[in-house]
């Protein structure tokens, strides 16, 4: 079979050598050589870059109108609501942009197509135009600027809630541990020299306020409308921690403390129900249905987002968002179970 | 033989001489003249051959993983022949050797065949050619440095039939990923031979970037001015200042990763837990490397892009018969682009947990960097209005660069903005900005600079028909590849993932997958195209006459027949600037810049 299609190819090479020859042959009966850019050539390629243009347009609008409802629903946290304000803005500022300029461009290119009884314009500068295009942009950029950087204060300013909830998420290759405090409301220390099997996240032992802290797999919980602290840390390479629903990302980097806040604005139960969500649940289905894949319901995510190693693709944990008493009663009951570490000699 | 370093008093010295044969009285043997060959046109001959054979090389991993990515799990004849049955069994593709693939893949595509083949080929037949000089300053040097750029590329690839694998922690290789070898098993030998075959390419690349300067400030014919010399030039000479600055980062960044991988030290680590047992390593960051990494990682994008669109100032002006539109206005905008490109790189650290008030710099300096581009992006266009449009294959993929210029450009204005970074980092919307901005814009430039000086590196044309051929492919194609993706990163599918059936959330997107894929074997194939036109014109193409696009740079002023020192008699003499094209009350649309000024008449677009 591999043969066949070496020798397909090869073939193929021949065939397109003797075709040329066979060009070469009867140019030498014609007075213009090959290379040269006849009224045809300027016309069939002016023509074609008009054409272009208008399957490239038809391309764009054809993705956006098939795709844009693959996008990630609306954001489900409170500054991630002014985040999708913010990027919408830009997309169409940019969108403009892109349309106008790819516009005149590829029409300029149909318009000005050679000839040889054309003449083009002896126009080398226009210092007014220059100015011009300078400044708009400039204009254009600083009020991104300005709103983005207000945002990004914002988004990244400490966290000063005091009735935040705190939770560390840890990275490892390949798995997350979602760490809550125990019924003392505090974190405890790390020490990474005592990693054990029974000790994943390198609590120091001989910190006390450590000892009831929660270790929480697979799924962890967080409540609706209030603060929500991520601290963050790896076992061992960068991560990173990217809650898309959330507009929420940051590295897990080993010897480093990271952080992210965010307040969810919407229980799971909620998402569920959005009608976003359910048409989204729907098309998903449909084609889990194809590949022979169980149905699914809607759940927050926390993906890994920095490359870290063969597992990479499947480092996952899936994120509740519950009413305030559920998830209070959720981590009282999580709290009661925990089996305090040993400590260290 | 050494040839003596060319110094200005040299320079007047081979003036008198009315022969080149004076200076040069000796006979060439086959490997002085096709080996280790001094002159300019040989060596970037020998870049650009080897650059098309490393971007097949990576244009095929390319085709691996997307087969893996739209088709997981389906069983590919093609992968096992390709990969052999330890990293392609049952035709399927190992996750370690996805990661593999795609490093590899990116680093030949940024370092070998955008740095290597456009700055290596361009910058080395241009600078003498079009200044009026007889080679560069030094073409030992010059020798030396695509020399060690084949050895370079000879280890980078080798790296790649190794046991373990070749580094596989991504091309930018962020340690600990990269510096601990239980972490992934590219790590081990394969990533020690990437960064022996980066620091020998750093060299290669400081050791033409010093050449280019030198030749450019003291080598310039009489009465090439600075403000004389083509657009082409000023973006070769300020890649070349980018590149002397910036490199030494990169090298002193992999120089620090060596001792952490090798001695011990812990310049990027800290608080590790790997393979059963806590490394001594304490006091590091892998923050620091991603800032030293960066620091070169972002002017060397503009090291990319500064020499396609210096080529493709030359190929609109020479086609639209037209001067290049605000030839003041280009330079200044490349000095403001290359100037920037410096205090920008915390841009690709916006979520490294760095201090964000850091970050909010780089926001301010990204957004900046957008103006010289759109700048130079009007300037383009403007150059073609009222022209006289010759559809030349060059013109062409310079009229796709300009459309994926601003196209890819804009996307970077939302990556730009901290805030909106957030969402879209490591997504596929950040692969779909630089994809376009360097798999089309760059390449475009790359191919437009290969169609339109064909002539002055093989003597012959390339076939015009196959051009059109290859250039409707390429760019449809390649938007189809690339359009798509900015849908996937909405869709906030990560970079790097072997696959995306783990996650429910992105079974809906599989025909994006499809598309991108298709698209993406079909642009490959279609690149035969263009291989076989360039090899098949290199022997067989019509010969070319001395200035078949009636251009009025320098180079189309030497005989057809590769002459070293270039011009047979004396040196040219420039009188006026590279653009006079259509100029009014001349009877050609063009003149060459060793045609004096008549009486009356100004130089330089004053009209």
């Amino acid at each position: 079979m591999n043969l066949l299609v070496l020798l397909a190819i090869v073939l193929l090479i021949v065939a397109g050598h003797q075709l040329l020859r066979i060009i070469e042959l009867s140019r030498g009966l014609k007075k213009t050589k090959e290379w040269q850019i006849t009224d045809t050539d300027n016309n069939m390629m002016g023509k074609a870059m008009l054409w272009f243009m208008v399957l490239f347009f038809a391309f764009f609008f054809w993705q956006v109108a098939r795709w844009m409802d693959r996008s990630l629903p609306p954001a489900a946290s409170v500054h991630g609501e002014k985040i999708d304000v913010l990027w919408d803005a830009n997309i169409y500022l940019i969108t403009v942009v892109f349309l106008i300029t790819n516009t005149v461009l590829f029409w300029f290119a149909y318009k000005y197509r050679g000839g040889s009884n054309k003449k083009a314009v002896f126009y080398p500068h226009n210092n007014k135009l220059e100015m011009l295009w300078t400044v708009v942009p400039a204009v254009a950029l600083a009020f991104i600027i300005i709103f983005g950087l207000k945002y990004w204060n914002e988004i990244t300013d400490d966290a000063k809630e005091p009735n935040r909830v705190v939770i560390e998420l840890y990275a490892k290759q390949f798995d997350w541990t979602a760490r809550y405090p125990g019924k003392d409301g505090k974190l405890g220390s790390t020490d990474f020299r005592q990693i054990t099997g029974v000790n994943a996240v390198g609590l120091d032992t001989t910190d006390a306020t450590g000892h009831d802290d929660v270790m929480i797999k697979n799924e962890f919980h967080i409540p609706v409308g209030r603060e929500v602290e991520l601290t963050m840390r790896s076992r061992d390479v960068i991560h990173s921690a990217y809650l898309p629903h959330f507009r929420a990302q940051m590295n897990c980097v080993p010897g480093m403390v990271t952080t992210f806040k965010f307040i969810p604005t919407k229980t799971t139960a909620q998402m569920r129900k959005d009608p976003y969500v359910v048409k989204m649940m729907d098309g998903i289905n449909k084609q889990r249905a194809q590949f022979n894949k169980e149905p699914v319901e809607f759940d927050y995510l926390l993906l890994c987002n920095k490359i870290c190693g063969a597992s990479h693709y499947n480092m996952q944990m899936t994120v509740i968002v519950d009413t305030e008493a559920d998830y209070n009663a959720w981590l009282a009951e999580k709290q009661k179970a925990v089996k305090t570490v040993a400590i260290k000699e | 033989m050494a040839t003596p370093i060319n110094t200005s008093l040299e320079h007047d010295h081979l003036v008198h001489h009315d022969h080149v044969h004076d200076h040069d009285d000796h006979e060439e043997s086959f490997v002085s003249k096709y080996i280790f060959s001094q002159d300019h046109k040989m060596i970037s001959r020998q870049f650009l051959i080897t650059a098309v054979v490393m971007a097949v090389i990576a244009m095929t991993m390319s085709i691996i993983f997307r087969m893996q990515l739209a088709w997981p799990g389906e069983q590919f004849g093609f992968i096992n022949a390709m990969l052999g049955d330890k990293w392609g069994k049952d035709g399927i593709l190992d996750p370690n050797m996805y990661l593999a693939l795609v490093t590899i893949h990116g680093t030949i595509m940024v370092f070998f065949v955008l740095t290597g083949g456009l700055s290596g080929t361009f910058s080395n037949l241009l600078i003498p050619y079009q200044l009026g000089a007889r080679d560069m300053a030094s073409g030992f040097l010059n020798m030396l440095s695509y020399w060690f750029f084949f050895v370079s590329s000879v280890i980078m690839v080798s790296s790649c039939f190794i046991d373990d694998g070749p580094a596989s922690a991504g091309w930018t290789i962020y340690p600990p990923l990269s510096a601990l070898p239980e972490a992934i098993p590219g790590s081990k030998l394969g990533m020690t031979m990437w960064l022996a075959s980066m620091a020998i390419f750093i060299v290669s690349s400081l050791l033409g970037s010093l050449n280019y300067i030198v030749t450019i400030v003291n080598l310039r014919a009489k009465g090439m001015k600075m403000t004389r010399m083509p657009l082409s030039i000023w973006a070769f000479l300020i890649t070349a200042v980018l590149g002397v600055l910036s490199f030494p980062v990169l090298f002193s960044c992999a120089l620090l990763l060596i001792f952490d991988r090798s001695f011990h030290t812990s310049f990027y680590l800290s608080d590790i837990y790997i393979g059963g047992r806590p490394l001594d390593n304490v006091g590091g960051s892998p923050v620091l490397f991603e800032h030293l990494f960066w620091f070169l990682g972002h002017p060397e994008v503009y090291i990319v892009l500064l020499p396609a669109l210096g080529i493709t100032s030359e190929v609109i002006a020479t086609n639209s018969r037209k001067p290049i539109f605000g030839y003041r206005a280009m330079i200044g905008s490349m000095l403001a682009i290359g100037f920037l490109s410096f205090i920008v790189w915390g841009h690709h650290m916006f979520l490294t947990g760095m201090n964000p008030f850091l970050g909010s710099v780089f926001v301010f300096t990204t957004l900046l960097i957008a103006i010289p581009s759109a700048v130079k992006a009007f300037n383009y266009i403007t150059t073609m209005w009222k022209g006289n449009i010759q559809m030349t294959p060059a013109m062409m993929f310079s009229i796709g660069l300009v459309s994926s210029f601003i196209t890819g450009g804009v996307t970077g204005i939302i990556l730009a903005d901290s805030t909106l970074d957030i969402n879209v980092h490591d997504t596929y919307f950040v692969v779909a900005h630089f994809h376009i901005v360097m798999g089309l814009s760059a390449i475009f430039g790359m191919f437009a600079g290969v169609y339109h000086w064909f002539p002055k590196l093989f003597l012959r044309m390339m076939n015009k028909k196959l051009g059109y051929l290859h250039f409707w492919i390429t760019i449809t194609m390649a938007y189809g590849v690339f359009f798509p993706m900015h849908f996937l990163g909405l869709a906030g599918v990560p970079r790097r993932y072997y696959t995306n059936s783990n996650f429910p959330m992105f079974d809906n997107l599989v025909d994006i997958n499809e598309i991108v894929t298709i698209c993406a074997i079909i642009g490959a194939l279609g690149q035969g195209i263009f291989l076989f036109n360039f090899f098949y014109s290199m022997f067989r193409g019509e010969k070319a006459p001395q200035n078949p696009w009636k251009s009025n740079t320098l180079e189309w002023t030497t005989p057809m027949a590769h002459i070293h020192g270039n011009w047979p008699g004396p040196l040219p003499t420039v009188h006026r600037w590279a653009y006079d094209y259509s100029k009014p009350g001349k009877d050609k649309d063009f003149i060459p810049q060793t045609v004096p000024l008549e009486e009356g008449e100004h130089d330089g677009g004053a009209h």
